[in-house]
């Protein structure tokens, strides 16, 4: 029997959203990108925004986001994607512009361009993928790397005598102005992928009723970076990362009324 | 509204020309001796009249990449800085420059290195002339010399952007945008709607409609093969606009025996000192590149046929200098004069030059 044969239409629960296309992904298995990917192309094909959309993506992980979700993107320098957002949104201001980035892109190299395109309130998306390592690169210690925390660039763990501390980004968007709406997810169980999707399509609503800027951050597992397997990963961010980072609307107002 | 002659600073002239000329988009950073740029723009409001968009930048890093992702949208957006802010703009201009994406770098050059100083400089020629930032590529750069070429070369930046896909960089001084001067600006052209964008730019990104192919934009390959390739390309670009795109203008070169090569600021210094010279008797006429990548190394090859020397003249330590002995082959002996730091060479300064030049 062949695939075909045994995937009739009538007995169909469930399909991937055309706009992800069949690029195999490079992301390691376990890695969250893939579900966010997924979500962000439903999202967009289930508003019907796919006309209207221009993703920008990061140097990191997802730096090959454009060769899975079929819309139009621009590839930023490292830590640039909130300016790149910026000018896109204020060329087209009724698209939807968002942008998908990791924590040393938004948190560490762009955390000028990620603050202040938050604080002008541009009508624009953040989607911030923080699993606490530079997983591109090979495992280097990131901004929101935990205390204690081992990785190659802190081999004996992240001291906060050496390294300081983890770096609190997502409370700091919370705190400017010019942001809407900012919230914590994670995608490591099914009730937390459907929380996460919500959270993405209520972000892409605002965008386009021009609310200000939404951030959403979804906590995520590297198990590559972490060296552990999936499932133990998903068990040490529980353990771990939602303790330094604890899942949860931190800001929901209409800042434009 | 029509043409208007009005007397204007070369950066006043700049945010006038840029209104006028259907500019979706301006995004600066202040730094002297250009803010006179984004003041004019904030005061005229353009946003209500033409709908042109100006935003203050939190860094000169974040306006050069609201550049890269404005032009990638197929709309003329711009930015303009001076040297210190040029030189932290060099990562989006090599960023635009390997995905293609057009836009306007104003460079209203003062003295370095560093910091330097807020007087009018030339030394960022190389910079901007090899491509200052990483990688094997080049950008056309054009270099004012009067408020009315401020002005003018905005349009002309923005079309030969687009025609060639890169950035351009207009390379002026604090002399010229500081200077006051009558100047013609011109009638104003309507900026284009998405659906001419779409029709003249289907590489632009404005959404992805009905089926097409998305637009991506992105310098990066991991395949060596693929980036080869894409090298290959740009230089073969690049090789066109050295055949197609040269611009320079000679004054009394066909009986000079003193040929000044000088750009912007220094040619105007230098013509004056050339018209001193040519009352004593003394043969001299000026080449002035007005495009300084590509460089008219044909035009100055062809001089050294007829001349017997070269005299350079810049407002740096030497650096155009290079292109002209690359120009020369040899063939005729090429002298330097110049002032650097923020100080401005005299007439007097460089008709005693032309004497030396003559004499030795």
């Amino acid at each position: 029997m062949t695939k075909e044969e045994l995937i009739q239409p009538a007995n169909i629960v469930y399909e991937k959203p055309h706009l992800l296309n069949d690029e195999p992904m490079h992301y390691c298995p376990g890695c969250s990108h893939g579900m966010v990917h997924k979500l962000v192309a439903e999202i967009i094909e289930e508003m019907g925004l796919e006309g209207n959309t221009i993703g920008v993506c990061p140097v990191g992980c997802a730096v090959f986001a454009y060769r899975y979700i079929d819309i139009d993107w621009i590839e930023a320098a490292h830590g640039r994607a909130p300016a790149v957002a910026t000018a896109v949104n204020r060329m087209w201001p009724d698209h939807l512009v968002f942008t998908y980035q990791g924590d040393g892109d938004l948190a560490c190299i762009g955390t000028a361009e990620t603050i202040h395109a938050l604080n002008r309130g541009e009508n624009i998306t953040v989607i911030f993928i923080n699993n606490a390592i530079y997983g591109m690169t090979g495992g280097q210690m990131a901004p929101t790397t935990l205390v204690g925390m081992k990785t190659s660039t802190c081999p004996y763990g992240r001291q906060t005598d050496l390294h300081g501390f983890p770096l609190q980004i997502t409370q700091i968007a919370a705190s400017l102005a010019g942001t809407c709406y900012v919230t914590r997810q994670a995608v490591h169980t099914v009730a937390a992928i459907n929380r996460t999707k919500k959270a993405i399509r209520k972000a892409f609503e605002n965008s386009l009723q021009h609310k200000g800027c939404s951030f959403v951050e979804v906590v995520s597992t590297c198990n590559a970076g972490w060296k552990m397997p999936p499932e133990k990963a998903n068990e040490w961010m529980e353990e771990n990362l939602f303790k330094a980072y604890p899942l949860g609307d931190l800001k929901d107002q209409n800042i434009k009324d | 509204m029509e043409e208007e002659i009005v007397l204007l600073k070369g950066n006043e002239a700049i945010a006038h020309a840029a209104i006028r000329c259907g500019c979706d988009g301006f995004f600066g950073y202040p730094i002297t001796p250009q803010s006179e740029i984004l003041e004019t723009l904030a005061l005229e409001k353009p946003w209500e009249t033409t709908g042109m968009v100006v935003l203050q930048a939190e860094s000169e890093l974040a306006s050069i990449n609201m550049i890269y992702g404005g032009g990638a949208t197929g709309k003329r957006v711009m930015t303009s800085s001076s040297s210190p802010g040029i030189a932290l703009m060099q990562e989006g201009i090599t960023y635009m420059a390997g995905a293609e994406i057009p836009g306007l770098i104003i460079n209203v050059q003062r003295g370095g290195p560093g910091l330097g100083t807020i007087q009018p400089s030339q030394s960022d020629y190389i910079q901007a002339t090899r491509g200052g930032g990483n990688g094997d590529y080049n950008n056309i750069v054009l270099a004012p010399a009067t408020v009315q070429e401020m002005a003018d070369f905005v349009d002309l930046g923005f079309e030969l952007a687009f025609k060639y896909r890169m950035p351009v960089m207009m390379l002026s001084d604090g002399v010229i945008g500081q200077m006051m001067e009558k100047v013609k600006l011109p009638a104003f052209k309507a900026r284009l709607t998405r659906e001419q964008i779409e029709e003249r730019y289907p590489w632009a990104a404005s959404g992805r409609r009905g089926g097409q192919k998305p637009r991506v934009f992105s310098s990066l390959d991991l395949d060596p093969a693929v980036m080869e390739q894409h090298n290959k390309d740009l230089q073969e670009k690049y090789e066109l606009i050295k055949r197609e795109e040269v611009r320079c203008e000679m004054t009394r070169c066909e009986d000079a025996d003193i040929v000044i090569v000088a750009f912007g600021s220094a040619a105007r210094i230098s013509r004056k000192a050339m018209e001193m010279c040519r009352e004593k008797g003394i043969k001299v006429g000026i080449i002035r590149p007005i495009t300084l990548w590509p460089f008219p190394t044909n035009e100055i090859k062809q001089l050294a046929k007829t001349c017997k020397k070269f005299l350079c003249v810049e407002i740096n330590a030497g650096q155009m200098i290079d292109d002209i002995r690359l120009a020369v082959e040899g063939s005729r002996p090429v002298s330097f004069y110049g002032r650097c730091g923020g100080m401005v060479p005299t007439p007097d300064e460089i008709e005693k030059a032309i004497i030396e030049c003559q004499n030795s």
